[in-house]
């Protein structure tokens, strides 16, 4: 179980806004599934280094620099839910 | 004849020799739908016009006596997380429900490419998060061999279209089991490549460094077909890997003497069900009887892989899904006060529950205080279960398991219990953390219900696995049968 605090605080950075039944739900299952969790700590990882990726690929840069085909203004801006011009509108910000 | 039961190539055969058109085959295809979509809701959206445009267009190319490609006038369907230019591209997400892609996923346009004729958009676990296809944010997907059970997930509506007949072929995408689970669970072939085989330009993510797409096929020829079609390396994804592909098609011979197979034990212990375990010890007995050197092994951390994996997947996906925001495409909450409560009521209203679960556990997982003893800690136990496979597969060619530990459940069994639906992925997210090829082919019934062989093969071996799952084919007949619809 992780206090309805915490889920509250995760919430914020998740930017979701929880009812109070969904707080104490996922704090009830987030609880139980970071339990279960806990597993790995039976594994002494100190010298073991992570994994983020499998593949031996690293620093993989563009083989040329090159104008491509691009997206135009119109194309991109199409599915905005609203818009001013050339530009994504969205409410009050400050 | 049944042109919705033909595979792939048996329907290229009857073009080429013109006995039906590509557009005939269209219209069998769109038909079936039609007439069984009110029962298996494998379809988001039924693209009924570009397929008749693409299926002409082959006839055309036909008629002109060109020579067309293995899957031309193949009719596929794709699954909703896959881009798709013009067409709704919905991630089974509320949040999506109105997106139109500008642009082509990579492989949906070598398809394109490659002559096949798109029937539609199929339904899938919101954001391919779940076993059952249950978390869509429209509606379920029911088995086509018992419509009241589960077709598995997340891309359940792909292997239901496929064992439905409504389509002949079809893409899904795979994060940790995502195709061939439900493969198993709808008695169809599922390929999950190695990672880094085809590009993910255009796949919507959900966790970057284990999603892949990949085909769901009726046969292990057709799987072969559709890899060759889709693979190869993409200047749009610098995960995808400069590879020389051979033509996997040449890998299908009906021979697997000297092949040496591992079966890893902690894949038949417990929480495996007994009729899959006997499914299982038959295609052992089978491969054994055929030449092949099958031997117990072990992946001894096995057990860390859910745990790591569910650390893993939602960090990955909780950093990927902060995009959608309401901002520049998707739903957007009109009624809010700034832009940031707009950002919450637009995800919170638009998100379904698995979704915000994962995101929260994700968010918590790379939280300050916590990011060390969750998510560090599972990627270096994930480089433990990476180990467990290379040393496997310095002894033997393929591994050999379940790919389910159970076959279809019913509708509403696990949903209200998360930890239980996350353990039908028992069986294949191991194969994701490691990043190497996997597939599911048929192996048996169960009450009536298909059951999975998993074979899973080094990085870029999907050649080996093929040889060994179409000997293995060659010598039953699960594939061929169809389920009572």
């Amino acid at each position: 179980m992780i206090s309805i605090k915490e889920v509250e605080h995760v919430a914020l950075l998740a930017r979701l806004e929880l009812s109070e039944e969904e707080k104490e739900m996922y704090a009830r299952q987030l609880g139980a599934i970071l339990e279960y969790a806990q597993m790995l700590n039976e594994l002494d990882t100190a010298d073991v280094p992570p994994t983020a990726h499998v593949l031996p690929l690293q620093n993989v840069w563009r083989e040329k620099d090159e104008v491509g085909r691009q997206l135009e203004p119109e194309e991109v801006l199409a599915n905005a839910p609203d818009r001013e011009g050339q530009f994504f509108k969205v409410p009050r910000i400050v | 004849m049944d042109l919705c039961y033909l595979t792939a190539y048996e329907l290229h055969r009857l073009l080429v020799k013109r006995e039906v058109s590509a557009e005939e085959i269209c219209r069998a295809y769109l038909a079936r739908i039609e007439a069984v979509e009110d029962r298996i809701k494998a379809f988001v959206t039924v693209t009924a016009d570009l397929a008749l445009e693409q299926a002409r267009a082959v006839d055309r190319k036909i008629a002109a006596g060109e020579e067309v490609p293995p899957l031309a006038g193949i009719p596929v369907a794709i699954k909703d997380n896959i881009c798709t230019r013009g067409v709704r591209t919905t991630c089974s997400s509320k949040i999506l429900h109105n997106f139109v892609p500008p642009y082509d996923a990579t492989a949906v346009q070598k398809l394109k490419a490659a002559g096949t004729v798109f029937l539609g958009k199929t339904n899938m676990d919101e954001f391919a998060m779940g076993s059952s296809t249950e978390n869509s944010g429209f509606f379920p997907t029911a088995n086509p061999w018992d419509l009241e059970r589960v077709p598995g997930g997340s891309s359940g509506g792909s292997a239901a279209a496929v064992a439905a007949g409504e389509a002949a072929a079809a893409l899904g995408s795979d994060t940790g089991g995502s195709i061939r689970q439900p493969a198993a669970l709808c008695g169809v072939v599922g390929l999950k490549p190695t990672y880094g085989a085809v590009s993910r330009y255009g796949l919507v993510a959900f966790a970057s460094s284990l999603d892949q797409i990949g085909p769901l096929t009726r046969d292990v020829r057709d799987a072969a077909l559709m890899l060759n079609a889709i693979c190869g390396h993409d200047p749009l994804d610098s995960t995808s890997v400069p590879y020389n592909h051979p033509d996997y098609t040449s890998f299908l011979v009906d021979d697997v003497r000297g092949l040496r197979i591992g079966v890893p034990r902690e894949y038949m212990g417990e929480g495996i069900e007994p009729p899959v375990k006997e499914a299982i010890a038959r295609a052992v007995e089978l491969l054994s009887s055929l030449g092949a050197e099958v031997e117990e092994t072990s992946l001894p951390h096995t057990r860390y892989a859910l745990p790591t994996y569910y650390l893993i997947a939602p960090a990955e996906a909780s950093s990927n899904l902060a995009r959608y925001d309401g901002v520049r495409y998707g739903y957007r909450a009109e009624d809010a006060r700034d832009v940031v409560d707009m950002f919450m009521k637009t995800r919170s209203r638009g998100f379904g529950p698995e979704v915000k679960r994962r995101i929260m556990l994700g968010t918590y997982a790379l939280s300050a205080g916590y990011y060390d003893a969750y998510y560090l800690k599972a990627l270096k136990v994930r480089t433990l279960i990476k180990q467990d496979f290379d040393r496997a597969f310095e002894k033997f060619d393929v591994l050999l398991a379940p790919t389910s530990p159970s076959p279809a459940f019913k509708r509403g069994e696990k949903v209200d219990d998360p930890l239980q639906m996350y353990m039908s992925d028992i069986c294949t997210l191991a194969v994701n953390l490691a990043g190497v090829p996997g597939i599911s082919v048929p192996a048996g019934f169960a009450d009536g219900l298909p059951v999975g062989l998993q074979l899973i093969g080094r990085p870029f071996g999907e050649g080996m696995l093929l040889r060994v799952a179409y000997t293995f084919e060659q010598h039953t007949d699960y594939h061929r049968r169809r389920p009572p619809l």
